[in-house]
């Protein structure tokens, strides 16, 4: 069995997660935060260690701006519909998730003005373009670090420096990366980072969250939900201090136990040597796609990759189609044939397909992740040239 | 008689008490975290307790790592 769907989240987890998931059920239990015995005491404990994991992947200087909730999406929807309001301008680009893209068409009915910046078809973005789309009303560009069709990396320094100059904020949505691409949200001048914990930080799902930068007005930012938070229990009120004030109601603790096994196994691994293994199956992949041969009279390639095919400037993750064969055939056979496990179709992301081409038909998916080898990338390839002949 | 040896650091909230009891770990502080003391205030949380004797010590290490906190109350 070869599982390539890494970039819908990550699969085998590292064993030390499930390990502190256990421990934490059986031997802690108790409600974060809440109470004051030593059971809930050490769960408090667990859940602020995590986000001090979290914090060291990522840079962050204090964990407790690390806003835990369910998953990147809410963290994304938290800063957009926390801090954008009519008359608000914001830039963001044609590469994005609906996690960015659809909050931003529904604050677009109540009057946020949105620019999306065109890519190129290799889904690469040009930061002039962002800075030349800066209006005097623009108070945040919205962006992913990678593409979850084609992996392409937006290059989110650069329109940082871009925002720090026009004195906007920088929301990255890094549910493609975090944890597999070395990200730093003081050097790379990142104010607002989604994160999940699912994917390249190899926790549970149900983990993710929002790193609140220092430039980020929290009066401002409306919390999703209010609730109970054990602190401030005199007042009918909402808190207004990190992280409480956005973590109403009880955490996924013992998903949070398992995040923090999994975050400090992506540090002790380092995250530029999973970078490195990523950059060299992603490269053995691209080229043995390429490398299949063209199909009917010679003259269509047998697959076409889609991307920049350029290891250093994407995600491990590949997107590509198979001349005469629909992606949910091929997604069907692999998995049925060759025990090969992938994502085909819309990635949930209209728009990047239609910048790539792929709309409305996507694409098959590969998602390649730190624990695949390239004896299994070989192995796809062989499945995959295998079909593109058979669909001649 | 032995809470009058106590005294207790009032923090916002959960995650602030474990940021002070690690910051007291570091400067060889004793600490424990209990519930707040009914009398003190109506959080639901706790707060961090520790001897009276190292309230000033307590209260610079604090102070050096930037960490706000809502009081320092004697046990009575």
């Amino acid at each position: 069995m070869i599982y390539f769907d890494n970039a819908a989240t990550s699969w085998p987890k590292p064993p030390e997660v499930a390990e502190a998931m256990f421990h934490f059920l059986n031997e802690v239990g108790a409600n974060p935060g809440r109470s004051g015995h030593r059971l809930a005491v050490e769960s408090g404990r667990i859940v602020y260690n995590t986000r001090e994991a979290v914090a060291e992947v990522f840079n962050a200087p204090d964990p407790l701006r690390v806003v835990f909730g369910h998953n990147v999406t809410e963290a994304l929807n938290l800063a957009l519909r926390g801090l954008l309001r009519a008359g608000d301008h914001v830039i963001t680009s044609s590469m994005e998730h609906n996690s960015v893209m659809r909050p931003l068409r529904a604050l677009e009915r109540q009057g946020v003005e949105v620019t999306v910046v065109q890519c190129s078809p290799e889904g690469f973005l040009d930061p002039a373009d962002v800075e030349a789309a800066v209006q005097p009303n623009t108070v945040m560009i919205a962006l992913n670090h990678a593409s979850n069709v084609v992996g392409t990396l937006l290059p989110v320094a650069e329109v940082g420096r871009i925002a720090r100059q026009h004195d906007l904020l920088l929301l990255v949505d890094a549910a493609q990366v975090g944890g597999a691409y070395p990200l730093d949200v003081q050097a790379d001048a990142i104010d607002l980072l989604g994160f999940t914990g699912h994917k390249s930080l190899y926790g549970p799902t149900g983990t993710g969250g929002l790193i609140v930068g220092e430039r980020v007005d929290v009066a401002r930012m409306e919390p999703l939900k209010r609730g109970g938070t054990c602190s401030h229990s005199e007042h009918e009120e909402q808190p207004d201090f990190l992280p409480d004030m956005y973590e109403s109601g009880t955490l996924n603790a013992v998903g949070l136990a398992g995040l923090e096994a999994s975050v400090r196994w992506v540090l002790e691994r380092g995250v530029d040597a999973i970078r490195a293994h990523e950059v060299e199956l992603a490269r053995r992949l691209m080229s043995g796609l390429r490398d299949i041969p063209s199909t009917g009279s010679g003259r269509r390639p047998g697959v076409t990759v889609y991307g920049g095919m350029d290891a250093n400037r994407q995600a491990a993750t590949v997107s590509f189609h198979v001349a005469g064969m629909e992606p949910s055939e091929v997604g069907l056979r692999l998995d049925e044939e060759y025990g090969i496990m992938c994502r085909v179709g819309l990635h949930c992301a209209p728009v990047a397909h239609k910048t790539i081409g792929t709309f409305p038909v996507g694409t098959v998916r590969f998602g390649l992740g730190a624990l695949n080898t390239l004896e299994e990338v070989d192995a796809a390839v062989a499945a995959v040239g295998q079909l593109a002949q058979e669909a001649q | 008689m032995i809470r009058k040896k106590h005294a207790v650091i009032l923090v916002y909230s959960t995650s602030y008490a474990i940021r002070a009891e690690k910051i007291l770990y570091q400067a060889e502080i004793s600490s424990k975290l209990i519930p707040v003391p009914r009398h003190l205030s109506s959080n639901c949380g706790v707060c961090v307790r520790i001897e009276r004797t190292d309230v000033e010590a307590a209260r610079q290490a604090l102070e050096n790592t930037n960490m706000e906190i809502e009081g320092i109350h004697d046990l009575e």
